[in-house]
């Protein structure tokens, strides 16, 4: 771990705006700052908590928003929520697969990409419901879904 | 936030001096992207599904031109003499034209991060009224009055619940506001927090003057930034107005408020569960008693409320129990109603004509608001299937007597579903009733904590004999099955997660048992599935 991540994690575990700080605000902190829990946050957290670092991995591992490898470029979105499936959003996933040649929720292997799925984007009135890198786009087809992750792949490749 | 952009490129390429503010939600989803135009002297015209080409020719005819583009609006906002040439009024629009906004009043209508709006729209006269005019047992008494119900799921009267911490004598209690807001279907909290924040931090402020507590929490989801941010925004603004924090307007009653957040877990909006959350663990729920009242988070009693229950109470104070007793249905114990008073705050998804938020009294028929006001299933089709009240909440068929059901929590739980929150997806009659149940219990199932085996291994379960019905290799004895794995969850797990799971299975094989029996007897889609279908396996590790 280089030292400019090390201090990006000690920033985030330790200037948090809220004044009650727990083991699960401190490590939405770092994930917020550098994108994943790396092994060295965890121990931070523990340190800065008091809290051993299996009770840190206790939290960690249990919501599904933490990762613990580094993000790709892009992130996205799909639901599969009650409105957005009645909507279509099985078809939305197939086509996210099929353009990010991903069989299931992952990191495409050149780094390029995150797939994940959502319970519910909060955008229900807008189903079939995407969001790029946090960005939600609502009333999705599988060629509107196609085009977005084109567009983005497209922009990771000009970086 | 691309139509943001373009209209400040396009005022400032014409150099026409203008405020652009960002609001919350009118509610009208289904029109959104909306941009609305005040021109000095005009009226309010509203401009729906802008785009950012549309952005700049708004800009240009009529910011700059004088000339509204009425082909584009979908109505005006302001008195009726200023009405524009072919622009309706947008209160004669159907979605907004029964409603009464008591929570939502100011939703759409003031900047949400700016308290001062808050202010000089009413707000904060309630807190003051109860702090120099009411007695903190006083208020409550208010609140019992008006019959308000807690509007998280439970619906229980808000006014019992502050009863048990206000008896509490313990010096340091916490009030907790619940925008967990997990359920599928439902975004009204979070358009709450996004259009209106202050009223919530108001609202929290009063419950915690008449339970004489001294804490306060306000608990959205990581990620949901609007509503975070706009809320701690005017919680910022009400300290340094002395709203919040030593000694509030004088009275001697002090109070803390501050957003908390948890990470993506359904169930960490049950309310033992969002104790532990907040604490900063796994969020598993607790059991139960100690109760919240005795024993809440950090081991101190606490009550917890849901967002639209605490964004009722300045209304509440400020007019009267009474006024807000008057609004929705009344008593009839006899036959188990015990009466639901005030607004429905209700959010429509699904084939209806138009999606997005709404606050009508309660009272009114499921026809009046899915058909007189949202317009009804687009393109000639039948109203099939409704799915109420979150995941656990359960499905309704469409049928007439369902559609005369009145909005009232009582009578929903009657038969068989949940007003609860006031998710409403509607189904069209393209949509199969296996597949949706298959759809819920893979919720149920992604979502359960895992700490109790009964809903852990239950909902895995009804989900394996779900998958093998809709695959057409279910057997005569899956009924049975499923209905003994529900019967043990109800009565083995700890959280009403795992006791109410079984409800989408329950309701769907009451008002569509014929499509299950197709599928297992005869071995015969009723509907047109994908041969594929999609559901994602996690239970917590
Ligand atoms: C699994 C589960 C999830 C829940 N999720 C929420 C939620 O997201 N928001 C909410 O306000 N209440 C939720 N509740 C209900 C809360 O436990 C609690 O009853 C409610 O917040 C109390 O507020 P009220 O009295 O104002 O309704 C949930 C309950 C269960 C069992
Ligand atoms: S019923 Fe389900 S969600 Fe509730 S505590 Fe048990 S395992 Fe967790
Ligand atoms: S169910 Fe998909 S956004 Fe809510
Ligand atoms: S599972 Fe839907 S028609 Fe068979």
């Amino acid at each position: 771990m280089d030292a400019a991540t090390q201090s990006l994690i000690s920033d985030a575990v330790n200037s948090q705006p809220q004044s009650t700080v727990t083991v699960l605000s401190s490590l939405l902190a770092v994930e917020d700052a550098i994108g994943y829990i790396p092994k060295e946050a965890v121990e931070a957290v523990a340190l800065q908590m008091d809290a051993t670092i299996n009770d840190v991995w206790a939290v960690a591992t249990f919501y599904p928003n933490f990762r613990f490898v580094p993000p790709t470029e892009h992130r996205i979105e799909v639901c599969w929520g009650p409105s957005c499936h009645v909507m279509g959003a099985d078809r939305i996933i197939a086509a996210a697969q099929d353009s990010l040649s991903l069989s299931d929720e992952g990191d495409t292997p050149d780094g390029k990409a995150t797939l994940r799925y959502n319970t519910c984007l909060g955008a229900c009135a807008h189903a079939p419901v995407m969001a790029i890198d946090h960005h939600l786009a609502g009333r999705i087809t599988p060629e509107s879904a196609r085009e977005k992750i084109a567009d983005v792949l497209r922009s990771a490749a000009s970086h | 936030m691309e139509v943001v952009a373009a209209t400040k490129r396009a005022l400032e390429e014409r150099q026409v001096v203008a405020n652009v503010s960002e609001v919350g939600t009118l509610g009208l989803c289904f029109a959104e992207p909306l941009m609305d135009v005040q021109t000095p002297g005009g009226p309010r015209i509203f401009y729906r599904n802008v785009t950012p080409e549309l952005a700049d020719s708004i800009v240009e005819r009529h910011v700059a031109g004088g000339n509204p583009l009425s082909e584009h609006a979908i109505g005006y906002l302001g008195h009726r003499s200023l009405a524009p040439d072919g622009i309706p009024h947008l209160d004669d629009h159907p979605m907004r034209s029964m409603e009464q906004r008591i929570a939502l009043r100011n939703a759409g209508n003031i900047d949400p991060s700016d308290l001062y709006q808050y202010i000089a729209n009413g707000g904060y006269a309630a807190l003051n009224k109860a702090l120099t005019q009411m007695s903190p047992d006083e208020t409550r008494q208010e609140v019992l009055t008006s019959g308000l119900r807690g509007r998280g799921g439970a619906a229980f009267p808000a006014g019992v619940k502050w009863g048990f911490l206000a008896g509490n004598p313990d010096p340091n209690k916490y009030i907790l506001c619940n925008c967990e807001e997990g359920d599928p279907g439902a975004f009204n909290d979070r358009g709450i927090l996004e259009s209106d924040p202050a009223t919530v931090v108001e609202g929290i402020t009063i419950a915690g003057y008449a339970c004489n507590a001294n804490r306060g929490y306000i608990f959205i989801r990581h990620g949901h930034n609007q509503p975070i941010d706009r809320t701690r925004a005017v919680i910022e603004q009400a300290y340094e107005l002395g709203l919040l924090g030593e000694n509030i307007l004088g009275s001697g009653f002090s109070f803390d408020v501050e957003v908390a957040l948890t990470g993506d877990s359904y169930v960490s909006g049950e309310e033992t569960a969002l104790m532990e959350a907040i604490e900063g663990k796994r969020s598993m729920p607790r059991y139960r008693p100690p109760f919240p009242a005795q024993v809440g988070v950090f081991g101190k009693p606490s009550n917890i409320n849901n967002v639209k229950t605490l964004a009722y109470v300045p209304e509440i104070v400020a007019r009267g129990g009474e006024w807000f007793a008057s609004i929705g249905t009344p008593a009839d114990r006899d036959n188990g109603i015990n009466g639901s008073s005030g607004t429905a705050i209700l959010c429509l998804s699904g084939d209806i004509t138009y999606t997005g938020l709404m606050e009508v009294p309660l009272g009114m028929t499921l026809r009046n608001v899915l058909f007189d006001m949202a317009g009804g299933v687009p393109n000639g089709k039948r109203m099939k299937l409704l799915q109420t009240g979150g995941p656990l909440g359960g499905v309704l068929s469409a049928s007439d007597a369902n559609l005369d059901l009145v909005l009232d929590f009582d009578v929903f739980r009657a038969a068989g579903a949940i007003l609860g929150s006031g998710g409403i997806i509607v189904c069209d009659e393209d949509t199969c009733a296996v597949d949706l149940t298959r759809n819920l219990i893979a919720f149920c199932q992604y979502e359960s904590c895992g700490k109790c085996f009964p809903c852990r291994m239950g909902m895995s379960h009804l989900l394996e004999v779900l998958e093998r019905i809709s695959n057409l290799e279910g057997t005569e004895e899956d009924l049975a099955l499923m209905r003994n794995i529900g019967e043990n969850m109800q009565a083995g797990s700890l959280c009403g997660h795992g006791q109410l799971g079984f409800n989408p299975v329950s309701s769907a094989l009451r008002y569509f048992g014929d499509e299950f029996e197709a599928h297992i007897l005869d071995k015969r889609h009723t509907g047109d599935c994908p041969e594929q279908v999609f559901s994602p396996k996690l239970t917590r590790r």
